[in-house]
């Protein structure tokens, strides 16, 4: 009986941990979607945001205004990737795009250390990071009260973007500009507008993320390599699709906790490290469009 | 451009350009220099991730597959060939090498795999998964660091006949002689069929395929022969440059700075390597002299470093804008430019000829 | 047409059979059947989306048809690749340039000498004695080929950089060099002026007549099918509605409905 219990607490843990990956990749999906651009700089943006927004907190601004002033710094972010990378770099091949994106990568956390410093910092949400007694006590489970708020906030922010894109304005435009954005500027769609709006958005999914990652493993470089797991995340789920980047992290929380903690202790453990990526290479020989991704016809 | 050849497939302007590249590494150099710093610090680092170069531009620049783990087949060259020598103790050294380019080739083979079905960035996640597993491997299984608790693992003295090779200026010697046997290779196959098939699937790929190339063996031989120079250069990164052996020194990081070197140096051609090595190479010890000297050590090193990831993001960004060729052909651009300052007639002449 | 041919037209060298294809429940070709006789210039025409690249497509290896066969000197090519397809002996051009676009105009065509170059990349690495000649000779059989096309002073510039007339003439170059038994050309004259075409057929035409290669062309302009093709099929909505030699296709009443007297003339 406790075994299964501790295989719940594992699968569940895998599961909060993966929403995580999750609110990632979804920034990554955002600006996919709008602009077909894959954004490598998605993790660096994690970290930029995060140590920005506690940055900020050290120079004595109050939580919320804290978080406002970040909010505003994603805007701008946006703003200058827009003018600065993609203008420029518009009619390139996705290849050439995803290079670009990479040294955004570079830039946003050389920026971001050169500015605040490399030491890591403690982020306290005042939600801490230990099991909720009343769940431990009642139904004999051990989960993580930050781990629970992730997966609220993640859905609350899924549940947002889900809304904006089906019933707004800027949403139709946005699956327009996605479909064809030569035949959406066309009529009359602000393209620009849309680019910033989707960076923008995409800059606060990543503040967000930060926050909660911060927050669990402390505000640090390591947070970088930890969001490059949105990668595989996006594989299985498929670039394009929202619902699908939420399964997708599900998928590799679960499996990369059930694997650490069953068959890591076989290896000496880290098996984490690497097994989302190996998840994601048998996803690519079976199915390379990814669970929610539409199948790609190549026409000659 | 329309050369005959001189040598081979080679005009005399290449043959004239290789005798006095020889002459300044194995005479000029040895002769001039006597500080190891130069050589150990400058030369035989450039030399070795010049040659990491080479394999990522075999698969990036001239097959145009965006792959990821360079470093990940540097470390399993370097720990293949220290397990060789430690296991094998009468393989000659340059024996070593090989079969440590050949198991890092065999790494690339599995890893370049999902190249037949993918591309862009789900070909650089497939070959993340390389980087990240190669290194847990070797990390993980005391076997190959010979069940060395300690984490950093002595290399062993190269003994090439008898001969060992231990000073600085003696390990760079050893350095640029497989560096430039394995240009000269490169060059061959890239100017060859070989390259002209990797160029092929590049640019077209279903015409490639129409052609009569196989995609299959055209990726996968980018892959493998990227990997041997990978694990080659690692084996001689580790030897001769660390002179030891741990897993974190060919982390994601290094994996990078190859990815810069052959961006910034310029895709697709062999001395776009050794510049994007130079550059990448030398730029951070120029921004730290330069930092010590003006603000005398004021600024950490730590946000050098970040100023320098800044600096080499923009670049990238920058010569994607404006020049996609990279250093090599910025280099291009201004030899031509020296040319049209010849004297007048012979200008005019050259200018009758169309479009050579 | 009249004079005696180098080559004369022969039993079927490609046999399509039956042939289906769609896409995800677009049928782009229905149950199309014809012949191409050995050694003839066999032109597809049709209007727009009548199925006419799909069916190079589908002969080519790069789709593969639901339904159906389709046989090359008797051995049918059974779900294989296009690399597979060009070692039987068939080479192609495509409708919107499928060229190596930073590989120069000598290198493009040098590409097609792929399966007459057998040196694997060791003998290559060290420029073995059989590698350099077998480069050589191949190289030297590309200029006869840039000579023949006219485009010597273009040889060297990389083919991203040229006009689209000028491009569609290195890739029939890229085609021609494969020294194939049979070329698909999928419009080789698009976008081409009255001079350019001329030029263009008089190169085809003679192709045909000094190598005895088996043209099938995808072409608009009737005038020039008319001129140069032995033979026509014509397809409407992915079926066939005419096969047969020009002057009776001209007069096929199914054809005039279909196509001749809406689109053109």
């Amino acid at each position: 009986m406790t075994e299964i219990l501790f295989f719940f607490e594992v699968v569940l843990a895998g599961m909060l941990a993966g929403t995580m990956y999750s609110l990632v990749a979804l920034g990554f999906v955002l600006i996919y979607k709008a602009s077909a651009t894959f954004n490598f700089a998605q993790g660096a943006m994690v970290f930029f945001a995060v140590l920005s927004f506690v940055g900020f907190m050290e120079l004595g601004l109050p939580f919320a205004l804290a978080f406002v002033v970040t909010v505003f710094l994603m805007i701008a972010v946006g703003y200058a990737t827009e003018r600065l990378v993609l203008e420029p770099l518009m009619s390139q091949s996705e290849d050439t795009m995803l290079m670009a994106t990479i040294g955004l990568a570079f830039v946003l956390q050389g920026l971001a250390q050169a500015v605040w410093g490399v030491e890591v910092r403690r982020l306290d949400l005042g939600i801490g990071d230990f099991p909720i007694p009343w769940v431990a006590e009642n139904l004999g489970l051990f989960v993580s009260a930050l781990d629970v708020a992730a997966g609220v906030v993640a859905a609350v922010l899924i549940v947002i973007l889900a809304l904006l894109f089906r019933f707004t304005k800027m949403g139709l435009g946005l699956r327009a500009v996605a479909d064809d954005p030569g035949a959406a500027a066309s009529i009359g769609i602000p393209l620009k507008t849309i680019m910033l709006m989707v960076w923008s958005a995409a800059g606060i999914v990543a503040l967000v993320a930060g926050m909660l990652w911060g927050a669990r493993a402390g505000v640090q470089f390591a947070l970088v390599d930890l969001a490059l797991k949105a990668l595989p995340v996006l594989i299985i789920g498929g670039f394009s699709s929202i619902p699908g980047a939420i399964v997708g992290g599900l998928i590799i929380g679960v499996v990369e906790k059930t694997l650490e903690v069953y068959v890591g202790p076989f290896f000496g453990g880290g098996i984490e490290g690497w097994a989302p990526y190996v998840l994601a290479i048998f996803f690519l020989l079976w199915r390379p469009e990814g669970l929610f991704g539409e199948k790609i016809i190549r026409r000659v | 451009m329309h050369d005959k050849p001189l040598f081979m497939t080679y005009s005399r302007g290449d043959v004239a350009n290789f005798v006095v590249l020889m002459a300044l590494a194995f005479a000029v150099v040895p002769l001039m220099i006597e500080t190891d710093y130069w050589y150990s610090s400058i030369l035989i680092p450039w030399l070795c991730l010049a040659l990491a170069a080479i394999g990522q531009q075999f698969v990036m620049g001239y097959a145009g597959q965006l792959a990821l783990g360079a470093a990940g087949f540097m470390a399993a060259g370097a720990f293949a060939c220290y397990n060789i020598e430690l296991r094998i103790p009468w393989m000659p050294f340059p024996l070593s090498l090989l079969f440590s380019g050949l198991i890092a080739a065999a790494f690339g083979v599995l890893f370049g795999l999902p190249s037949l079905r993918v591309r862009g960035i789900y070909l650089m996640v497939a070959t993340l998964a390389s980087q990240f597993f190669i290194i847990w491997m070797i990390d993980k299984f005391g076997w190959f660091k010979n069940y060395d608790s300690s984490g950093i693992i002595t290399a062993q003295d190269i003994v090439i006949a008898g001969r060992s090779f231990t000073s600085p200026m003696e390990m760079y010697l050893v350095v640029a002689v497989v560096v430039t046997v394995l240009t000269i290779l490169a060059v061959n196959m890239t100017r060859g069929s070989v390259g002209r098939n990797w160029m092929a699937v590049r640019d077209m790929d279903i015409a490639a395929e129409s052609m009569g190339i196989s995609l299959l063996r055209a990726k996968l031989q980018a892959f493998a022969l990227s990997a041997f120079y990978c694990g080659v250069a690692g084996a001689l990164f580790a030897f001769t440059y660390l002179k030891s052996l741990e897993p974190v020194a060919f982390d994601i990081k290094l994996s990078f700075q190859i990815l810069f070197m052959v961006i910034l140096g310029g895709l697709g051609t062999i001395n776009g390597a050794f510049i994007g090595a130079g550059f990448i190479l030398l730029f951070p010890v120029v921004l730290n002299t330069v930092g010590n000297a003006w603000f005398h050590g004021m600024i950490d090193a730590t946000i050098i470093s970040a100023i320098e990831q800044v600096v080499f993001g923009a670049l990238i960004i920058v010569f994607l804008i404006y020049e996609p060729l990279g250093i090599a052909k910025l280099w291009e651009n201004l030899k031509s430019r020296l040319f049209s300052r010849r004297p007048v007639a012979e200008a005019a002449a050259a200018k009758q000829e169309p479009a050579g | 047409m009249t004079q005696a041919r180098n080559f004369p037209i022969g039993g079927p060298i490609l046999e399509v059979e039956n042939i289906s294809l769609s896409f995800g429940g677009v049928k782009a070709i229905t149950d199309t059947s014809f012949k191409v006789l050995m050694h003839e210039i066999r032109a597809i025409i049709g209007p727009n989306g009548a199925g006419k690249s799909s069916l190079l497509n589908c002969i080519n290896g790069i789709y593969k048809p639901q339904q159906g066969r389709i046989s090359f000197k008797g051995e049918v090519l059974d779900r294989i690749s296009p690399n597979i397809v060009a070692r039987k002996g068939i080479s192609r051009t495509f409708q919107n340039l499928a060229l190596f676009k930073r590989m120069s105009v000598i290198d493009n065509i040098l590409v097609g000498r792929r399966l007459h170059m057998g040196a694997n990349f060791l003998q290559i690495a060290f420029q073995t004695p059989a590698a350099t000649r077998e480069e050589r000779e191949n190289r030297e059989r590309c200029e006869e080929i840039v000579e023949f096309l006219e485009i010597e002073s273009i040889r060297d510039t990389p083919v991203g950089k040229l006009p689209y007339g000028l491009q569609k003439k290195v890739e029939l170059g890229r085609a021609l060099a494969t020294e194939a038994d049979m070329l698909l050309l999928d419009e080789p004259m698009a976008g081409m002026n009255v001079e350019e075409k001329r030029e263009m057929c008089r190169f085809i035409l003679k192709v045909n007549d000094e190598l005895g290669t088996t043209m099938v062309l995808i072409e608009h302009d009737m005038g020039v099918v008319m001129d140069i093709s032995d033979n026509v099929v014509v397809l409407d909505y992915g079926k066939i509605i005419a096969d047969g030699p020009p002057e009776a296709v001209r007069t096929n009443q199914d054809v005039i409905d279909a196509y001749l007297g809406v689109a053109h003339d």
